[in-house]
């Protein structure tokens, strides 16, 4: 029943700093305007955001630290866009959380159905 | 993409709204198919603590915090998700709020299940839920599994 050790230890290793990087309202809001507008430029994605330009550029620099987004040079300014393979495992790591849900609400289920 | 912070279960039980109430709040009962003994009975407002069942985890103690039970309509409670480390003292961090939610329908029981709170769990505890997730939580349901059965 023990988990493949060296595996897991790489998706701690992998997981905290993902979740860092979502956990924050600024940078949720970044990404969904990547994900809905696609690739764009830090005045792009300040221009209806309450925050300056500095502050989303550190932001982008948590982000892409994280994995969640990739800035590409072009002329005198970086795009940015998403990485969605990484929310894709961040995904994965709820889905897990809600895996365990699914069997116990199977047990509970077998214990009220199967009622004397 | 889902949200970070929630996971929601909806399924349809076949028994009635009462039977399904009485599985999860007699501490008794939710024990069974959790898989923990609780040494006090669920009351709105107060912890209730309970030793894990699981031979090899049995030196685990789960405490849930009661919020609201409204008979056959909504039972929750506040926990620390995963406080599977005896040597961290968990009481200062952020809870998860569960809640179990009953509906009739002619087939049975709706229940809906929503964990919620995710996002304020600090991050190195995530990673800590999802390792626990790939072997001791598992083991505990089949446990659980094994002792509905009998």
């Amino acid at each position: 029943m023990s988990p493949p050790r060296a595996s897991v230890a790489a998706q701690i290793r992998d997981a905290a700093p993902l979740f860092a990087a979502l956990g924050d309202e600024t940078r949720l809001a970044v990404l969904l305007r990547l994900a809905s507008g696609g690739p764009g430029s830090i005045s792009h994605l300040s221009a209806k955001a309450s925050v300056s330009r500095q502050a989303i550029k550190k932001h982008l620099d948590v982000l892409e630290d994280a994995g969640l987004v990739r800035g590409i040079r072009q002329g005198r300014e970086h795009i940015w866009q998403l990485e969605t393979r990484r929310l894709v495992d961040a995904q994965t790591y709820l889905g897990k959380i809600s895996a365990q849900w699914d069997d116990v609400l199977e047990r509970l289920r077998n214990f009220v159905e199967n009622d004397e | 993409m889902t949200s970070s912070d929630r996971i929601e279960k909806k399924t349809v039980l076949k028994a009635p709204r009462s039977r399904v109430w009485r599985a999860l709040t007699s501490a008794k009962e939710f024990g069974t198919w959790f898989g923990a003994k609780f040494e006090t009975p669920f009351e709105p407002g107060k912890p209730a603590r309970g030793r894990i069942t699981n031979p090899d985890y049995d030196h685990l103690t789960i405490e849930i915090a009661v919020e609201t039970m409204e008979p056959e309509r909504l039972f929750s409670f506040r926990w620390h998700p995963y406080a599977i480390d005896p040597a961290v003292d968990y009481s200062k961090e952020p809870t998860t709020l569960v809640e179990f939610a009953l509906a009739e329908v002619p087939e049975g029981t709706e229940l809906t299940i929503v964990e919620s709170g995710f996002d304020r769990i600090p991050a190195e505890r995530r990673a800590e839920a999802f390792r626990m997730n790939e072997g001791g939580w598992t083991a505990q349901v089949k446990n659980i599994d094994a002792h509905v059965a009998t």
